[in-house]
């Protein structure tokens, strides 16, 4: 895994340790998602897959280490951390749509102010990606207005609205009802399909298996094992993967 | 007894006693020397129409000018408390505490006459009514807008950073526009406080022209001896207030609904 020459990652990232305060959650992680990949992060409660994930795009603050994003050091005190953020799609559990905006403006705000593209072409590329969550008629709606699944597929359109290099997903689907989840992780396959690089720290096991190039599982903030889905999830090698996946099974 | 039977009983007591004052008040009470003096329709008469068109209309006037710069001073003043440079906090936090624990009176004068003193320059009355009113207005509502602001979900900031928004831009175009959403029904309470304050006003010296509503009503009364001039204005103080208390009451209602 680590053989990977660096012209082929996307994101990459060594050494990292991330305190808050006296607590020391992530120690010494190294990671990389490839370009195209997909990788999934599964892991205990606790276990830094959150923390892992916002480092990336600097929503934390990394105590050490790097972290590149496309070769580009992010920690880099001179780095444009903005332009950078804009390339990284970010979908949060609890969706964070703008609830005084419109679906549509949802998609345009950034992709105006932050990418200055015309009205015309950020409507165009917003009915596009709505249009591709199966979300056009919405276009009018406001987030409020609809149901958790269809909030989290126009967060989804949002961060694609910008055409962004990589997504990260933090538990996407998490704070859905049951009904609700398959259409989310539809849209998250279609995705794959289309060969997005994506990071998605999950606990859907069997999405896992069926979408991810590899499986990450993380516990008490190290790397404890990596690999293909069918090697982690199917015939994990070590005693804490195997735990994990027990207790899962059991719920 | 029960306790309920009780309860109606003492109840039953305050109702009568009160129903008796009144109807005492009412029998001792000289009608038509308060008709007199309260209900002088020539005296009503004679106010109109300057009792509105120009008191009333610079009450409104100069609580327009005070909480817009109330509200603007206000805006900056809760971003520099909010700030990550602890300069900008202090200053915010000082200036909170010194023009909200000072008497409003005492900042007009201040205005009106102590800077003026201090550094020999005159200024215009509305500048002076703007500011004299503005600086304390602006202490409050900093302290509302904060509260605004730290009531939109941390969430929303995270998401438009990750957008690749700066945090100036997160804030004007996505922050602020929520906070303010949430405070429309305390802000249109330091409304109603800022009309009221503008009855403070007259200290700063009058013109037939400027006088708001209070002032105008006391120099009919003292013209004419008659108090009928203050139940006039005091009406049309409470034809603007209750209009905008109402709405709170509707904003409030609506708000609670929302969450
Ligand atoms: N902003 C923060 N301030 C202080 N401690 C934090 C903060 N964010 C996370 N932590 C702590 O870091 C640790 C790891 O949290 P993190 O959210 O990364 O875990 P996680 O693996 O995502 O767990 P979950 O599956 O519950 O989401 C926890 O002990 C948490 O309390
Ligand atoms: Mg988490």
């Amino acid at each position: 895994m680590t053989s990977v020459s660096r012209d082929d990652v996307a994101i990459d990232v060594r050494g990292l340790h991330k305190s808050f305060g006296d607590n020391h959650v992530l120690r010494g992680i190294d990671f990389h998602v490839g370009r195209g990949e997909v990788v999934c992060v599964i892991g205990p409660s606790g276990s830094g897959k959150s923390t892992l994930l916002r480092c990336v795009n600097r929503l934390e603050e990394a105590s050490e280490g790097s972290i590149l994003i496309e070769g580009e050091d992010i920690r880099d005190p001179d780095a444009d951390v903005d332009l950078l953020r804009s390339r990284i799609g970010m979908v949060f559990q609890s969706f964070n749509l703008f609830p005084h905006l419109s679906v549509l403006r949802n998609l345009t705000i950034a992709q105006r102010r932050v990418r200055r593209r015309s009205e015309e072409e950020a409507v165009e590329v917003a009915r596009r990606n709505l249009a591709r969550v199966g979300l056009a008629e919405k276009i009018d709606a406001f987030p409020a207005h609809l149901s958790g699944g269809q909030q989290q597929r126009v967060a989804i359109a949002r961060a694609l609205s910008m055409d962004p290099d990589m997504m990260l997903f933090d538990e996407p689907t998490s704070a859905l009802d049951p009904e609700l989840v398959g259409e989310v992780l539809e849209v998250m396959r279609d995705l794959a399909g289309e060969g997005m690089t994506m990071m998605i720290v999950t606990h859907e096991m069997g999405f896992a298996r069926e979408v991810a190039d590899r499986v990450v599982f993380m516990d008490a903030g190290v790397v404890v094992e990596e690999g293909p889905p069918e090697a982690v999830l199917v015939a994990p090698q070590h005693e804490r993967t195997r735990r994990f996946l027990k207790i899962l099974d059991d719920v | 007894m029960t306790r309920r039977q009780r309860e109606r009983l003492v109840r039953g007591t305050l109702y009568a006693s009160a129903a008796g004052a009144v109807v005492l008040l009412a029998a001792i009470a000289d009608w038509p020397l308060i008709r007199r003096n309260f209900f002088d329709p020539d005296i009503a008469r004679s106010m109109w129409p300057d009792v509105l068109f120009i008191a009333a209309r610079n009450t409104l006037l100069y609580t327009t000018l005070a909480f817009a710069f109330g509200l603007a001073l206000g805006l900056v003043l809760a971003l520099m408390r909010l700030s990550t440079i602890a300069p900008y906090r202090w200053f915010a936090t000082v200036y909170i505490e010194v023009f909200r624990g000072l008497p409003a009176l005492l900042t007009i004068f201040l205005v009106g006459f102590g800077i003026p003193i201090a550094f020999q320059v005159r200024w215009p009355i509305l500048l002076q009514i703007t500011l004299g009113l503005g600086i304390v207005a602006a202490a409050y509502m900093a302290e509302t807008i904060r509260a605004g602001i730290e009531g939109v979900p941390k969430g929303q900031m995270e998401a438009a950073r990750s957008l690749g928004m700066t945090r100036t831009r997160a804030m004007v175009s996505i922050i602020i526009p929520q906070g303010f959403r949430l405070i429309i029904p305390p802000l249109t309470n330091e409304l109603v406080l800022l009309i009221k304050d503008t009855s403070l006003l007259f200290v700063l010296g009058t013109t037939p022209a400027t006088k708001e509503l209070t002032k105008f009503g006391r120099d009919v009364l003292a013209a004419r001896a008659n108090a009928t001039p203050l139940i006039v204005v005091g009406a049309v103080y409470l034809l603007i207030t209750i209009p905008l208390t109402q709405l709170v009451a509707v904003l409030e209602r609506r708000n609670a609904r929302a969450r």
